[in-house]
């Protein structure tokens, strides 16, 4: 059942162990999680060990491959290592491929492998904008049938997540702790509806707490799945360009959401603009870079994003007065209804996902109009 | 000699009977008060002994004493000075001795014998006839109030001079002027008509009169939340009697009525520095609060966000009981304060309106926590107040539904409400629990879809299903219906409160 072999396995177990180790020795300045990660088993054992730690090489004795596979089946966690065929080839390009990925969710362990998966990722903190842009990317692509990664951080990440399952599309979780573990806790509930209909990833063993450092080592997982890594908001420097500086060194596309030029967390977003990186306005942009604007596989692609669009024209007049934020009686002047069935109107738009709520009642529009 | 008149004083909302016991006796001339009179009372002597012969009466060079049974309570106010003259007079034989007979006497006096009203006369006159006394003497000022009692004869005297007639069986006094109560028709309650456009607010305040919800409304300053709220007494159903009669009561115990039996409901909008206390009531000698000024009525916190959080801590319980208990020594008072609430908030810490707002979302969201809490946990719709287009404000005057018109809606909804509930312990659909909730909010199989649906997508909370289902239930009220359609669900989840912690998740 678990594509992984023992020899893998322990290796993706020993990192689970020395996770604490690392963390220290990372602590210490000019010292790379990447150097690291590369290193043979005994190598990295040496490298983290310290004297007080006792005898390095009992750790890697230590290792019983029937239990932990046992502890995994018991947390309902998969694996798949490299030598397994569904094991994402793309991934293989970085120097510290983790040699064994811990799977979570009701996905298809083969959807890892997707060759035009895209990263969507931002700050923790984002604008109602960033919130609105990468609801809608993930909703968008997440139609299209394309893979849609992210990290299921706060903000940007939760967004990105909402969009795709809203839209029923393929959301592909990558975590800096264990698959098993709901991190950051407010979003647990959104963790358990990718669980169900996508997958959670990681390179930590099932139980792991999230380190400093496995954050950017996620980050190198989540560049390395996609072909095109876009970030949506983000300050500088931030989590999210880390990950835009694995994708350059991979040789992946890089894309930005243009942002307000006074506002502190599109400054990391402007300024990879400014780099190079693709403008993203839609998630049309990703569809043509991934399939080309011509093909039969982009229109295709394209009309999939667009669909779940809404028939109904007094629905549609209402999104529309939502996205010109006017209030509740402007939409019910631009929509030509009392404002009942306004209301009513808006409820069902939100519970297709097209409008949210803010705490204070605001209606925001958070899908495409189509 | 010695004798014995009644009186009322006012504890809180209501009287209490305090007996004045006045002994004169050959001694050294002396006016003592005993009884725990504060210094109000104690100066009553003063006053006392003026009145008295400045009236032309005798005030007596022996050794007198009162004690204002029972005398463990504590006195405050004026209102004992006539029962203490009347004490000294019978007392002292200038009158005839039977003659206050069944009477209970109310009032100040002036030191040149005048009487003078005091607050809280309809409750005295409540106490007096609940005791069994048949007359009340009390000063023309406070007659009207008064005579609103019925059961009991009351006696309005101008000055001590007419009193010792009274007593003497010389004089009657003509019974109080009863001038005509105000009628819904000509109040001066602000008109819904006035109101442009807030299509939104408006049907909020509609679904909110109709089932005693609690409303939190957001707007820009300045959009009109204020003369918005103003206008919710005007269409909740006028009060019942018995209503009127407590809300006259109160006000007149906290020296703010008419004298005029009240018709129209309270509406109070305290200001967001006013302290737990001014809110809930107490103080050393305890007074009503906001919430029990709005009992019956409406009580509207604007810039909800600005009031202490201990202020509004405080609000919640008596919200929830209807009623705020003051313990003060060994002895507890009980405020009646069944108000509806009404909220008002700008829609996010910069307070500039959708276009130009500045905020990021955790500015938002923090200011939305900051509201959030046991109170909010009490409304159960929010709107959204904007500033009308200026279409909307030279629209004809008269275009828009008048108050009369949505008070008729109303009545007819709290008819239907008072039908189903007859034996339950709500009175309106904002009232009841999970369980009342559940038993009459049921929904049709469309209906349960819409709600599940709105659950499953993650918009909706377990907590936030009760209060969706009861103001669905309102809203089909409204509509005059028993069921409760899919539309009504919608219209209900459009109204909801979200709260920051669901939009976390």
């Amino acid at each position: 059942m678990t594509g992984a072999c023992d020899a893998c396995l322990r290796r993706g177990y020993l990192v689970g162990r020395l996770a604490a180790r690392i963390a220290a020795m990372l602590d210490r300045p000019g010292k790379r999680v990447g150097a690291l990660l590369s290193l043979p088993e005994e190598e990295l054992v040496e490298a983290v060990a310290d004297r007080s730690a006792g005898d390095p090489a009992a750790l890697l004795r230590g290792f019983e491959a029937a239990r932990a596979r046992a502890e995994m089946a018991d947390r309902q966690v998969r694996a798949l290592c490299r030598h397994d065929g569904r094991y994402p080839p793309q991934l293989l390009q970085l120097q510290d491929a983790p040699a064994v990925l811990f799977v979570s969710g009701a996905g298809d362990l083969g959807l890892l492998a997707h060759d035009s998966s895209v990263a969507v990722v931002g700050t923790r903190r984002p604008s109602p904008y960033g919130r609105e842009v990468a609801q809608d990317l993930g909703r968008g692509l997440g139609a299209a049938g394309v893979p849609v990664v992210s990290g299921l951080a706060l903000g940007i990440d939760a967004e990105v997540h909402r969009g795709c399952l809203a839209a029923d599309g393929l959301a592909v979780a990558v975590l800096a702790c264990g698959p098993d573990v709901a991190y950051p806790r407010t979003n647990r509930r959104l963790y358990e509806r990718v669980r169900e209909h996508g997958l959670v990833v990681s390179e930590l063993p099932p139980g792991q707490r999230p380190y400093r450092w496995s954050f950017p080592a996620r980050n190198r997982i989540m560049a390395g799945l996609a072909r095109i890594t876009v970030v949506v908001e983000a300050a500088d420097p931030s989590g999210s360009l880390i990950t835009t500086q694995f994708a350059t060194q991979l040789g992946r596309a890089v894309g930005a959401v243009p942002g307000q030029v006074t506002s502190r967390v599109a400054a990391g977003t402007n300024n990879l603009l400014k780099d190079g990186a693709a403008v993203v306005t839609g998630p049309e942009d990703l569809l043509d870079e991934l399939f080309g604007s011509q093909s039969d596989e982009g229109r295709a692609a394209r009309t999939r994003a667009a669909a779940g669009a809404i028939d109904d024209p007094v629905q549609l007049r209402l999104l529309e007065a939502v996205e010109a934020s006017l209030g509740i009686d402007g939409i019910c002047a631009h929509a030509g209804v009392p404002v009942r069935e306004a209301r009513a109107g808006l409820s069902r738009l939100e519970r297709s996902g097209h409008v949210r709520r803010d705490p204070l009642g605001g209606y925001r529009r958070t899908a495409v109009p189509c | 000699m010695l004798a014995s008149i009644a009186t009322f004083a006012l504890t809180g909302v209501d009287s209490r009977e305090v007996t004045v016991e006045v002994d004169v006796r050959r001694g050294l001339p002396a006016f003592t008060v005993v009884g725990l009179p504060d210094t109000g009372v104690r100066e009553a002597r003063e006053r006392v002994r003026a009145a008295l012969l400045n009236s032309g009466l005798e005030f007596p060079l022996q050794r007198i004493t009162a004690n204002l049974a029972p005398a463990s309570m504590r006195k405050a106010g004026t209102g004992f000075d006539l029962a203490l003259a009347v004490g000294v007079l019978v007392a002292s034989g200038q009158v005839p001795a039977g003659a206050p007979d069944r009477t209970a006497v109310c009032g100040e006096l002036s030191l040149g014998g005048v009487l003078r009203p005091v607050r809280g006369a309809l409750a005295g006159a409540l106490g007096a006839r609940a005791a069994g006394y048949e007359r009340l003497v009390v000063a023309v000022e406070n007659a009207e109030e008064a005579a609103l009692a019925g059961g009991l004869e009351v006696l309005p005297v101008p000055s001590l001079t007419r009193l010792v007639g009274l007593l003497r069986g010389r004089w009657r006094p003509d019974p109080p002027a009863t001038r005509p109560a105000t009628q819904p028709g000509s109040s001066p309650l602000p008109d819904l008509a006035d109101v442009r456009g807030q299509q939104d607010a408006k049907r909020a305040l509609e679904i909110a009169a109709a089932g005693g919800h609690n409303l939190l409304m957001v707007g820009p300053p300045g959009a009109g939340k204020t003369m918005t709220a103003r206008r919710l007494p005007g269409i909740l159903p006028p009060p019942s009697f018995d209503e009127a009669l407590e809300i006259t009561r109160i006000r007149g115990a906290a020296g703010l009525g008419d004298g005029r039996l009240a018709r129209e409901r309270p509406f109070r909008a305290p200001h967001h520095t006013t302290s737990p206390q001014g809110l809930v009531g107490g103080g050393p000698v305890p007074r009503p609060g906001e919430i029990t000024l709005a009992h019956r009525g409406v009580l509207f916190l604007d810039e909800i966000a600005e009031f202490s959080r201990a202020a509004l801590e405080s609000l919640r319980q008596p919200l929830e009981d209807g009623v705020v208990e003051i313990i003060r020594g060994q002895r507890s008072l009980a405020f009646p304060s069944r108000a509806m609430l009404v909220a008002a908030c700008n829609p996010c810490p910069c307070a500039r309106g959708a276009a130009d707002c500045r905020c990021n979302e955790v500015d938002r969201l923090r200011y939305a926590r900051r509201l959030s809490g046991p109170l909010l946990d009490r409304i159960d719709l929010i709107c959204e107040v904007q500033p009308p287009p200026a279409a909307e404000l030279v629209a004809r005057v008269g275009a828009a539904e008048r108050s009369a018109a949505v008070r008729d809606r109303v009545v007819a909804a709290r008819e239907r409400q008072a039908r189903r509930l007859a034996g339950d312990e709500a009175l309106c659909n904002g009232h009841m629990d999970g369980r009342a909730t559940r038993r009459h909010a049921v929904l049709g199989a469309r209906g349960t879809e819409r709600l599940l649906g709105s659950v499953e997508a993650g918009t909706l909370t377990g907590r936030g299903h009760d209060r969706v289902l009861r103001l669905a239930r309102t809203i089909a009220d409204l509509a005059g219906r028993e069921r409760i359609v899919a539309g009504d669900v919608e219209e209900a989840l459009g109204y909801r409160l979200v709260s920051p912690v669901e939009i976390a998740a």
